[in-house]
């Protein structure tokens, strides 16, 4: 008995400290409201990582130019450091409070329809109707901020397409001529096999599996499925998803000969989410990995001089080539990119869309542009000699533009996507076949959406 | 009337600690009990309206494959990690302080009490890095001419099992101490005098005599294990391919990273019954050794 006392004590004690601790940070709240009625304080939270450091510099930059220019307002700048995985995490918990929920926010445009179906963003007609610099932004831009009420809820502050970058001395070696242009899968799998007979190492690197996340379906396994044929995985014109398609399996075919004949990375490797800074990092560079599927972003981490990636010589050492379609007969790319938001439950609408429309102008568009290697998505950038010149790779990624496909912009799709890279984990390990794993996946998707928004093709 | 009045005044200290138990113990278990028999989300629709759906999450959860894997791996961590490994090392420690020189006590206890104090993810990264395949343990393997193993992926159970024996041993130690120091010395004087073992004194007499401490230990270790996230998260987030999935990182992946709040709660509430039901047992072996 007298154990049980002593325990209920610590218990006790334990859930005092517990309340002391939430009284200061409840007090300390209480400051910050106060100085908001004298001075309103907008919060931004934004993604901040080894890998990207691009957002922190251009909001650190930002902040005393708007508050400069809008007396009365301060910017809190809420960094939040981690994967995307994580960030999308804890911003999805802090919107759940509108005392935690930021004010403005970098937000993955894949979510913008989910969060929008959750009532997370905030409408933002009223404000780009007035914004006159808003008929700059592409079409595309404009739709990744759309829900499907047709409203605008998040503002695009760039995009990339995905392409093959390759070591050229390393596939020279291997017996294939240079500039190296796989031209359908046969080919690519083929001249995959002779780099790996060469170098041993590995040669051909597609993201993959749960750790990867969306990394292992639009650097991965997407560029393989969306090469298969036309809509693979959304019916664009019935408006349903795809079960059931032979393309599925025939893309989940190739992973499982990229894993099972080593031609992709170790398996413990590639099941680690990080994986890419090895990519990138020292494996580009000592030519452990040969070609790599990656997006349009990667030469500004290799030119940004002090930065963990940086490697001067990707100039002369690396090539592009388009990811080949399975017929051979066309091209294959993805777009995604990231954009703004502002909360729902913002107090400050108006300060803080002025706050998006700052990081947005032409000269911060321009710096997020040319250092974190996006495509312009406002026009008159486009244009810009700084932005065409950022490095020898620009006009490559900005061209695959015409020929890009963007993920199907409904609510269901980030759990489907996930459905997805549950396949490409199952396939990678060798744990069930190809068949299962389709299988596994057409079920996924019916529980999600339900049998009557599902088209077999 | 005045035995009742006095019943109620002798229960009057309990009133805060009930409240507080109710607010931050009650509280959020009901909450998880209810937000398990909808379907509410992180993101989508779901998130702003949830509908409420019975035992659908519990149903789906019985026919989810992941489950009996994710309840088999939880068991095979508690049972290692916690009843075998980190209740036998702290009752061997205990024992053998006894005996010990004062140096080496400190020493020992020391080193041992230094995993207890850490935040759980500074030990949580620490085993990481000792077990990651360019780790400690590899350096430590190639000196003596091994060849390193990736730990963490062949075998990932092995790793937290023994990071967790390495995090909680210092609690049973401290426990098994304090329950050492209440043994009369004079009863293994006596047995000493009949003739009896260091052993078999150590088997009969003082293991008999500490058994409610040892009960004790074994419900408190029980439910810290079965609740330990951090550590199994930041070394292997349930992986490779879940061969590492135990229930609360399972319950986090759903919740989470698939966005399905309500089915990640429906698998906590589940936790939360299995924690009632090995808590039911000890004190069930607690409550029959009382009476004897």
């Amino acid at each position: 008995m007298k154990k049980y006392t002593a325990l209920t004590a610590a218990g006790g004690a334990v859930l005092l400290t517990a309340i002391a601790s939430g009284c200061t940070s409840a007090a300390d709240d209480s400051v910050s409201m106060d100085s908001t009625n004298e001075e309103k304080v907008i919060k931004v939270s934004y993604l901040v990582n080894d890998g990207f450091q691009q957002l922190d510099d251009l909001f650190n930059k930002v902040k005393p130019e708007f508050e400069e220019n809008n007396p009365g307002v301060t910017v809190q700048l809420d960094p939040i450091t981690g994967t995307d995985a994580d960030y999308t995490n804890k911003l999805g918990l802090m919107h759940q409070s509108a005392s935690t929920q930021p004010d403005v926010f970098y937000q993955d445009s894949f979510l913008v329809r989910s969060d929008v179906a959750a009532g997370y963003l905030l409408n933002l007609d009223p404000y780009v109707s007035e914004w006159d610099e808003w008929d700059l932004f592409d079409e595309g831009a404009k739709g990744a901020g759309m829900a499907a009420d047709g409203s605008i809820y998040a503002v695009s502050n760039g995009t990339d397409t995905r392409g093959i970058y390759y070591r050229k001395s390393v596939v020279e070696e291997a017996g294939i001529d240079l500039p190296w242009q796989p031209e359908s899968w046969d080919e690519l799998i083929a001249d995959v096999r002779q780099i790996k007979e060469s170098t041993g190492e590995i040669a051909f690197n597609t993201y993959s599996g749960n750790g990867a996340g969306e990394g292992a379906v639009m650097q991965g396994f997407f560029m393989f499925l969306y090469g298969t044929g036309e809509d693979p995985l959304f019916d664009n014109e019935s408006g349903k998803w795809v079960v059931g398609s032979q393309g599925f399996k025939d893309a989940l075919s190739v992973y499982e000969t990229l894993f099972e004949e080593e031609l992709a990375a170790p398996v413990e490797e590639a099941a680690d989410g990080n994986m890419w800074q090895k990519v990138l990092g020292p494996w580009i560079k000592d030519g452990t990995v040969a070609a790599t599927i990656d997006g349009s972003w990667v030469p500004r981490m290799w030119g940004s001089a002090g930065g963990d990636f940086e490697w001067p010589e990707y100039q002369d050492e690396i090539g592009v080539a388009y990811m080949p379609n399975q017929a051979g007969d066309g091209i294959v790319t993805l777009s995604g990119g990231w954009t703004f938001a502002i909360g729902s439950e913002t107090e400050h609408p108006q300060e803080s869309f002025d706050f998006l429309k700052t990081a947005l102008n032409y000269e911060n568009s321009l710096k997020f542009y040319t250092e974190n290697g996006q495509i312009a998505v406002r026009s008159d950038v486009a244009q810009d000699e700084e932005y065409q010149s950022a490095n020898q790779f620009v006009p490559f990624f900005t061209d695959l533009v015409s020929n890009t496909h963007f993920r199907p912009a409904t609510e269901d799709y980030p759990r489907i996507s996930i459905a997805a890279q549950q396949a490409t984990d199952d396939i990678m390990y060798g744990k069930v076949s190809v068949e299962e794993a389709a299988a596994a996946y057409d079920q996924a998707v019916i529980d999600i959406v339900g049998e009557e928004n599902v088209i077999r093709k | 009337m005045n035995t009742l009045n006095r019943n109620m005044v002798r229960r009057l200290p309990m009133v805060p600690s009930f409240i507080l138990l109710s607010i931050f113990m009650a509280g959020p278990i009901i909450w998880a009990l209810y937000i398990s028999l909808t379907n509410t989300s992180l993101t989508g629709s779901k998130a702003l309206n949830p509908d409420f759906i019975g035992l659908q999450n519990y149903s789906d959860l019985l026919q989810d494959p992941e489950f009996p894997n994710s309840l088999w791996l939880t068991l095979i961590f508690v049972f290692f990690s916690a009843v075998v490994g980190q209740n036998t090392l702290g009752l061997l420690l205990a024992l053998s302080f006894k005996t010990a020189s004062r140096v080496m006590r400190r020493i020992s206890s020391t080193l041992v009490m230094a995993a207890w104090m850490l935040p759980e993810i500074v030990v949580a990264f620490a085993a990481y890095v000792f077990f990651n395949t360019d780790g400690t343990l590899n350096q430590i393997l190639m000196i003596f001419g091994l060849d390193p193993v990736a730990w963490l992926f062949e075998a990932p159970m092995l790793s937290i099992i023994l990071a967790n024996i390495w995090r909680g041993t210092a609690f049973s130690m401290m426990v098994y101490i304090a329950a050492l120091d209440e043994v009369p010395e004079e009863i293994i004087e006596a047995a000493k005098l009949d003739g009896v073992s260091s052993s078999q004194n150590i088997f009969f007499v003082t293991l008999p005599i500490i058994k409610n401490s040892i009960n004790t230990n074994l419900m408190l270790i029980t439910l810290q294990t079965l609740s330990v996230f951090a550590l199994v998260y930041t070394m292997t987030q349930g992986g490779p391919s879940k061969r590492s999935n135990t229930l609360p990182v399972f319950a986090y992946d759903e919740a989470f990273r698939v966005s399905q709040i309500g089915y990640g709660a429906a698998i906590s509430v589940v936790m939360i019954v299995i924690g009632v039901f090995f808590s039911v047992i000890y004190v069930r072996l607690l409550k029959s050794e009382g009476v004897k």
